[in-house]
C-alpha cells in the first residue's frame, strides 16, 4: 500500500490487485448499497400493489378528480363548494396551511425578536418576565398552548347574540368580525399608485445613500417613503372620488352577518404557533447577540456612534449570522406543527386530507401526498433562508 | 402529530400485514390469539362508552361481546380499541382490529372498497340538535339557513349534511372536528348553532351536554343511517360468524329465549329451539359455521336476545329511552328481520 501512494497512478495500479485499490473499492461499496436501496423500494413498491390488490383495493391518484361532497369552513382564496373536486379539497387545505404559517412565522419572528432582545435589558422586571415568557412556553407542548388558546376564546368570549361591539367589528365565540373596504369602479389606479410609490421610496432610499457616502449629507428617508406611500394612492383615490364602500357586519339571524371572519379555530393556532415558536426564537436571537464579540460594540461606540445605531448597524448584522440557520429550524418546525390544527377542527391540509382519506379510503395515497407537500413546503422554507442566509453571510472584501 | 403517526404506520403495516392477515382466516388468528380485538367508538352513551369503573358497556359492545362468547363461550375474552370516525376504517385495514362496531353507516363505497358489511344491528337516520332555549321559534330543520353547524369529521354525516344544505338551498358554517368529544365540547361552548349527526347520537350526546333539557331533536330524518359490523373483505368465514352472530341475537328474540331461560329452554321439546341452540341429535350447525354447537347458548347467556341487549342499552332499561320504531322484529311492523337459522 505504501508504495502506491508514492508511484503516481498509472504506473502502481497494475502491480495490485482490483479489489486492493481503494479507488474501485469505494465504487464497489457504492454500487452494493445503492443495488441494496432500488431493490428495497423495489420491494415495497411491489410488495404494497400486491397487497393493495389482494385487498382489493383501487391504486392510483385518479380519485381526486371526484366530487367531494363535503363543506369546508374557511377557504379565504378560493370559492370551494361541496360540488368541487377533491383535488381543489386538498388544494384548500394546502393554503390553509401556508396561510397559519407564514401569519405565524412572521409574528413568531416579531415576538421572538422582542422577548430575545428583552432578555438582555438592563431593566431587572422586563429581563425577568421575558425569562418567565421563555421557560413557560418551550416546557409546554405546543398541542396543550393550541387548546389553551381556543378554550380560552371559546370560554371568555360571549355568545353571538351578546357579541362585544368594538368600533367597525365584533367579538363573540365564533370569531372576530370586521368592517372589510369594497373597491368599487376605478379603485385599481390607487394601486397602481401603490406600486409606483413603492419603487419611488427604493429609488429615494438608494440615491439618498448614494448622497451620504459621496457628501456625508444624510436626507430624511423615512418621512419621504411614508408620505410617498401614503400621499400617493391618496391622490388616486380622491383622482376618482372615492369609489370604496365599506361592508359593515351586523347582527343578524344566527350570526352577525357581513364584514369578514377570523374564526376561533384559525385564531387560536395562529396565537398557539407564534408564542410558542417565538419562545424559540427568542434564545436564538439571544444567542446570536451574545455571539457577536464584545469588542465591536466597545469599537462602535470608540468611534461615538450612539447605542441604538450600534446595536442596528454593527451588533445586529453580524448576530443575523448566528441567528439565521437555527432561525430556518424554527420556521420548519412551526410549519410542521400547524398539522396540529387537525385538534381545533382548523381545515388545514392534515384535516382535509384526513377527511378525503376517510371518505374515499385511500390511505396510502391520502398518506404520500401529505408527506409530498410538507416536504415541499419545508424544502422551499429552506431554499429562501439559505438564500437570505446567504446574502447576510460575511462578504470578504 | 399523534394522529400522524398513527396513521403512517398504519399505512406501512397496511403494507406489512396485510400479507399474514389476509391468507389465514381471522377467525383461526383469532382463536390462536385467545381473544377478539373489537373497534368500538371513543364514547358514545348507550353504544360504547366506559362506565365509572372503567368497563366498556353498550350497545355496540355487547355485540363484540356476543362475537366473543360465540368463538370462545366467555363473553369476557374481548378488547377493546376505541377508535375516532376517522380512523376507524384504517384500523381495520391494517389488521389492527378483527372486526368494527362502531355505528358505522353501511354504503356502496365502503362496502367495495376492501370492507364487508354484514347487516344491519340499528337502522338509524341523520338529524339535528338545537339550544331551544337560545333559538326559541325554530322546529324545523328547514330554518336553519345561516347557522353553524357541528359535526364529526369523516363521516356520511358531514356528506348527508352538505347535501341536505344545497338541496333546500341554505346556507351554513360547518365546524368540524375530528373526535366526538371535541364536537360536544364546541356545541356545549355554543361554537356552532346546530349539531348533527345519527338521531340516536343525539339522544346519547344531549345526556353528557351540561343542561341537556335545553336541546330538543328538530323532527327531521335528513337520510337513511343503516349501522352495522364491518370486517376486511375477502374473508368470508368470519364474515360469516358476524353476520349469524346478529341472527343469532335476533332469532333468540324472535323465540322468547332470553338471558333468564336459555340455560332451561336447552331441555325444550320445541324442535325450532332445540335446532337454534344446538340440541338437535348430530347437528353440525355451529361446527360447520366454524364454532361449537351451542353458539347461541353462550351469546345468550353473556348478553341476551336483541331486545334484552336494545332495552338494557339504548331503550326503555337505559337513560337514552330510545323506542324500538324500526328496530322493532319484522313481524312487530319493524325492519329487523333474520334469516332462518336451520
Amino acid at each position: 500500500m505504501a508504495s502506491q501512494d508514492i508511484t503516481p497512478a498509472g504506473t502502481g495500479s497494475a502491480k495490485v490487485s482490483l479489489l486492493n485499490d481503494p479507488r474501485i473499492r469505494g465504487y464497489i461499496y457504492q454500487l452494493v448499497v445503492l443495488i441494496v436501496l432500488v431493490s428495497l423500494g423495489y420491494w415495497f413498491v411491489n410488495n404494497t400493489i400486491a397487497n393493495l390488490q389482494r385487498a382489493n383495493l383501487a391504486t392510483g391518484f385518479g380519485f381526486l378528480d371526484g366530487r367531494s361532497g363535503f363543506d369546508i369552513s374557511s377557504h379565504p382564496f378560493t370559492d370551494y363548494s361541496s360540488d368541487s373536486t377533491y383535488i381543489k379539497a386538498l388544494y384548500v387545505g394546502i393554503l390553509n396551511t401556508m396561510l397559519v404559517a407564514v401569519v405565524g412565522i412572521i409574528t413568531a419572528t416579531i415576538i421572538g425578536f422582542i422577548i430575545g432582545v428583552g432578555r438582555l435589558s438592563h431593566n431587572w422586571l422586563i429581563r425577568k418576565l421575558c425569562t418567565v415568557y421563555v421557560e413557560v412556553f418551550r416546557n409546554i407542548p405546543p398541542l396543550l398552548v393550541i387548546f389553551f388558546w381556543y378554550s380560552g376564546v371559546l370560554a371568555v368570549l360571549p355568545q353571538a347574540r351578546q357579541s362585544i361591539a368594538l368600533p367597525f367589528s365584533f367579538l363573540n365565540n365564533r370569531g372576530f368580525y370586521f368592517a372589510v373596504p369594497v373597491f368599487g369602479q376605478g379603485a385599481w389606479l390607487a394601486g397602481v399608485a401603490f406600486v409606483l410609490a413603492v419603487i419611488g421610496a427604493f429609488l429615494v432610499r438608494r440615491w439618498a445613500y448614494k448622497r451620504q457616502m459621496a457628501t456625508g449629507q444624510r436626507f430624511p428617508v423615512l418621512w419621504t417613503s411614508l408620505a410617498l406611500i401614503i400621499g400617493l394612492p391618496f391622490l388616486a383615490f380622491a383622482l376618482k372620488g372615492f369609489p370604496v364602500t365599506v361592508n359593515y357586519p351586523e347582527l343578524g339571524g344566527f350570526n352577525i352577518k357581513g364584514g369578514a371572519l377570523v374564526g376561533p379555530e384559525f385564531m387560536s393556532l395562529y396565537l398557539a404557533l407564534s408564542f410558542y415558536t417565538a419562545s424559540f426564537i427568542a434564545e436564538i436571537v439571544r444567542a446570536g447577540i451574545r455571539g457577536v464579540g464584545k469588542g465591536q460594540s466597545e469599537a462602535s461606540h470608540a468611534l461615538g456612534l450612539r447605542a441604538g445605531t450600534t446595536t442596528r448597524l454593527v451588533v445586529v448584522p453580524q448576530a443575523l449570522r448566528i441567528i439565521i440557520p437555527p432561525l430556518t429550524s424554527q420556521y420548519l418546525n412551526l410549519t410542521k406543527n400547524s398539522s396540529l390544527a387537525v385538534a381545533v377542527g382548523y381545515p388545514d391540509l392534515f384535516a382535509v386530507g384526513g377527511t378525503i382519506l376517510n371518505q374515499t379510503g385511500r390511505s396510502i395515497e391520502v398518506v404520500a401526498i401529505f408527506i409530498v407537500i410538507y416536504l415541499s413546503l419545508s424544502v422551499l422554507t429552506s431554499l429562501f433562508m439559505n438564500w437570505f442566509n446567504a446574502k447576510m453571510a460575511l462578504v470578504e472584501r | 402529530m399523534k394522529n400522524f403517526v398513527l396513521k403512517s404506520v398504519l399505512g406501512v403495516s397496511a403494507l406489512l400485514l396485510l400479507a399474514s392477515a389476509a391468507s389465514a382466516g381471522t377467525l383461526e388468528d383469532v382463536k390462536k390469539k385467545g381473544f377478539l380485538q373489537c373497534g368500538v367508538n371513543t364514547g358514545l352513551a348507550g353504544f360504547a362508552a366506559p362506565n365509572d369503573k372503567g368497563e366498556w358497556s353498550g350497545f355496540d359492545v355487547d355485540y363484540c361481546r356476543a362475537v366473543a362468547a360465540a368463538i370462545f363461550g366467555d363473553a369476557t375474552k374481548v378488547k377493546f380499541t376505541p377508535l375516532s370516525a376517522k380512523d376507524r376504517l384504517p384500523a381495520l385495514q391494517s389488521g389492527e382490529i378483527d372486526v368494527l362496531i362502531r355505528n358505522t353507516t353501511w354504503t356502496l363505497s365502503r362496502d367495495s372498497q376492501g370492507f364487508d358489511f354484514t347487516g344491519v344491528n340499528y337502522y338509524d337516520g341523520q338529524g339535528f340538535m338545537i339550544n331551544a332555549k337560545k333559538l326559541s321559534g325554530i322546529n324545523s330543520a328547514l330554518q336553519l339557513s345561516g347557522a353553524s353547524v357541528c359535526v364529526q369529521a369523516g363521516t356520511t354525516t358531514e356528506l348527508n349534511l352538505a347535501d341536505y344544505f344545497k338541496a333546500n338551498k341554505m346556507e351554513y358554517n360547518p365546524v368540524v372536528f375530528e373526535k366526538l368529544e371535541e364536537v360536544n365540547a364546541a356545541y356545549d361552548a355554543g361554537r356552532c348553532d346546530v349539531y348533527t349527526t345519527d338521531q340516536s347520537g343525539l339522544y346519547a350526546i344531549r345526556l353528557t351536554l351540561s343542561a341537556p333539557d335545553d336541546h330538543v331533536v328538530l323532527p327531521e330524518i335528513i337520510s337513511k343511517e343503516p349501522l352495522g359490523p364491518v370486517v376486511r373483505q375477502g374473508d368470508s368465514q368470519w364474515a360469516h360468524v358476524i353476520r349469524w352472530v346478529h341472527y343469532a341475537l335476533l332469532t333468540a328474540e324472535e323465540l322468547g329465549i332470553t338471558k333468564a331461560n336459555v340455560q332451561e329452554l336447552t331441555k325444550s321439546d320445541s324442535p325450532e329451539i332445540k335446532r337454534v341452540l344446538g340440541q338437535e341429535a348430530n347437528t353440525k350447525l355451529g361446527v360447520d359455521l366454524g364454532l361449537t354447537n351451542d353458539w347461541v347458548v353462550n351469546i345468550v347467556k353473556a348478553v341476551g336476545n336483541y331486545g334484552e341487549v336494545f332495552e338494557s342499552n339504548i331503550g326503555s332499561g337505559s337513560k337514552l329511552k330510545i323506542a324500538r320504531g324500526i328496530n322493532a322484529q319484522w313481524s312487530k311492523g319493524g325492519l329487523q328481520y333474520a334469516m332462518p337459522i336451520r
